[in-house]
């Protein structure tokens, strides 16, 4: 059977005898790559404006849509608490930010059950920009006009990033689930 | 795509209860997490144990991304530079000659200038940075602007004190972790820093704008003095500062005094030199002074508040 076809016996996340996912890895992918998502635009030196959206953010909104139910509803508030250390941000600000989020969408998924690639889009991107918005009222500055028009690429990207992100999350979904651990 | 329908309650209790909990646990956090941001903005230094521990982990990391930024500048120089050497040259030739005879002049200058410090009975004391150190990182996804250096309370850098690159200040300190400190930059909207123009006594105060520029609002309102292409060098009020390092450059005039570019970019600063805060004393004084004023929970993250605090003594000397 493997001569004739090498793939006979395996699917996308590999061999299907004798092998099953490491639980270790499915479970801790979806918080390790958000963690990773706030810790990396700390390394940009943003000296006038801010440069990146909030990748930790983007990378939450895109495990819930791509996958609901994988993170409990709770998970924004620890979540948020790792981004807190690092985004310069009021501490506070993402623990109640990102758990709003996950219950907004939460309450959006129970109203509308049925959805489809525009739809998700259109949902991620208004949390999104609610987001950023918030996040910026609460930053502990003075709001100005002119920080606003200076954090307005960011608003633009975050949204514009959505299915890059969430493509990106299902690429790492199939990572999670790869079957690495053999039975014996 | 219907969300998967284990996730549907239905008829079983148990289903019900999980969902109600879960909600109850967000709704929860969300509520602790509102309280624990009122607690910051009112109280900023109140995580900075737990911040300070974050940021050393990070720095080394940042300390990496920093060397290969230093790096790949140097690349990018070096290849624009190749590509016009040749008009570059002359260029150069005939700048090096204008220099050389502004050395000249500044020479006597420097002459001059120590020897009425000697009738004055000024003793030249240089300042010596407490440490010297890489900015390893910055808040990007944030509306503030801080930045990260890689040195902090174990070095001996303490929050307040002034943090400069070669050409001018860059901004100061305002958390210390062991290894690494939080710097509050001056573009950022809550920062303040009372400034002088080089050439005379023009007092005014540099405010960041959150946009990369600055606020120079003059404290004597009258005919507005000011020029395109001024130097603001910090005045030294407020005694974190010392007096005379370059802060901005006027760009642009507006009634009421002007608006102003960075000397020092932080973006294109490989090592900073932390400093030691100007007037120690009088800044200690000035706290103790102001610790019981309950007034303090009204400006946020005015933490040591060194401009506003002593904001009537130049006005007044100007009087």
């Amino acid at each position: 059977m493997e001569r004739l076809d090498p793939r006979a016996r395996s699917d996308m996340y590999g061999r299907r005898i004798n092998r099953a996912p490491s639980p270790l890895r499915a479970r801790s992918v979806p918080y390790l790559t958000i963690m990773l998502g706030s810790l990396l635009p700390v390394l940009l030196i943003a000296d006038l404006m801010p440069l990146s959206p909030s990748f930790g953010f983007l990378m939450l909104l895109a495990w819930r849509m791509v996958r609901p139910g994988l993170l409990p509803l709770w998970a924004g508030a620890p979540l948020g608490a790792f981004d807190d250390l690092f985004s310069g941000q009021p501490f506070g600000s993402a623990i109640l930010l990102w758990s709003l989020a996950m219950i907004a969408i939460e309450v959006i998924e129970t109203r509308f059950p049925w959805r489809g690639f525009w739809q998700d889009w259109f949902t991620g991107g208004v949390i999104a920009i609610v987001y950023w918005l918030a996040a910026l009222l609460v930053s502990g500055a003075s709001v100005t006009p002119e920080m606003l028009a200076v954090a307005l690429p960011q608003a633009l990207l975050s949204v514009l990033l959505y299915p890059i992100m969430t493509r990106m999350v299902a690429g790492l979904d199939r990572f999670r689930l790869v079957r690495a651990r053999k039975l014996d | 795509m219907a969300p998967t329908s284990s996730r549907r309650s239905g008829f079983s209790k148990k289903a019900q209860y999980s969902l109600f909990t879960g909600y109850l646990l967000a709704a929860t956090c969300a509520l602790l997490g509102l309280a624990l941001l009122v607690l910051s903005l009112r109280q900023p230094s109140a995580f900075e144990p737990v911040r300070g521990l974050a940021t050393d982990v990070v720095a080394p990391a940042g300390k990496i991304g920093a060397v290969t930024r230093s790096g790949s500048q140097g690349i990018l120089a070096g290849i624009a530079g190749y590509l016009n050497a040749g008009s570059q040259n002359a260029e150069l030739r005939r700048e090096v000659e204008i220099a050389r005879i502004r050395l000249a002049e500044a020479e006597a200058v420097k002459a001059e200038n120590r020897r009425l410090k000697g009738l004055l009975g000024l003793s030249e004391a240089a300042t010596k940075p407490i440490a010297v150190a890489r900015l390893v990182g910055s808040s990007a996804t944030s509306g503030r602007r801080q930045a990260y250096i890689s040195a902090g309370a174990s070095d001996g850098v303490k929050p307040g004190m002034p943090v400069l690159s070669e050409r001018g200040v860059i901004g100061r300190v305002l958390e210390t972790g062991r290894s690494s400190a939080r710097v509050l930059l001056l573009t950022d909207s809550e920062s303040v820093l009372p400034v002088r123009r080089a050439s005379d006594n023009v007092i005014a105060f540099a405010e960041g704008r959150g946009d990369g520029l600055l606020r120079i609002r003059l404290v004597n309102l009258g005919v507005n003095p000011l020029k395109v292409g001024d130097t603001m060098v910090t005045s030294g009020a407020g005694g974190y500062y010392r007096p005379g390092v370059a802060v901005a450059l006027i760009a642009k005039i507006t009634p009421d005094g002007g608006i102003a570019r960075l000397v020092a970019e932080p973006g294109a600063t490989n090592y900073v030199a932390v400093e030691p805060i100007a007037q120690a004393a009088a800044v200690e004084e000035l706290d103790e002074a102001e610790r019981p004023a309950p007034a303090r929970s009204a400006s946020p993250s005015r933490k040591p508040e060194p401009p506003s605090a002593p904001a009537p003594a130049p006005s007044t000397a100007e009087d």
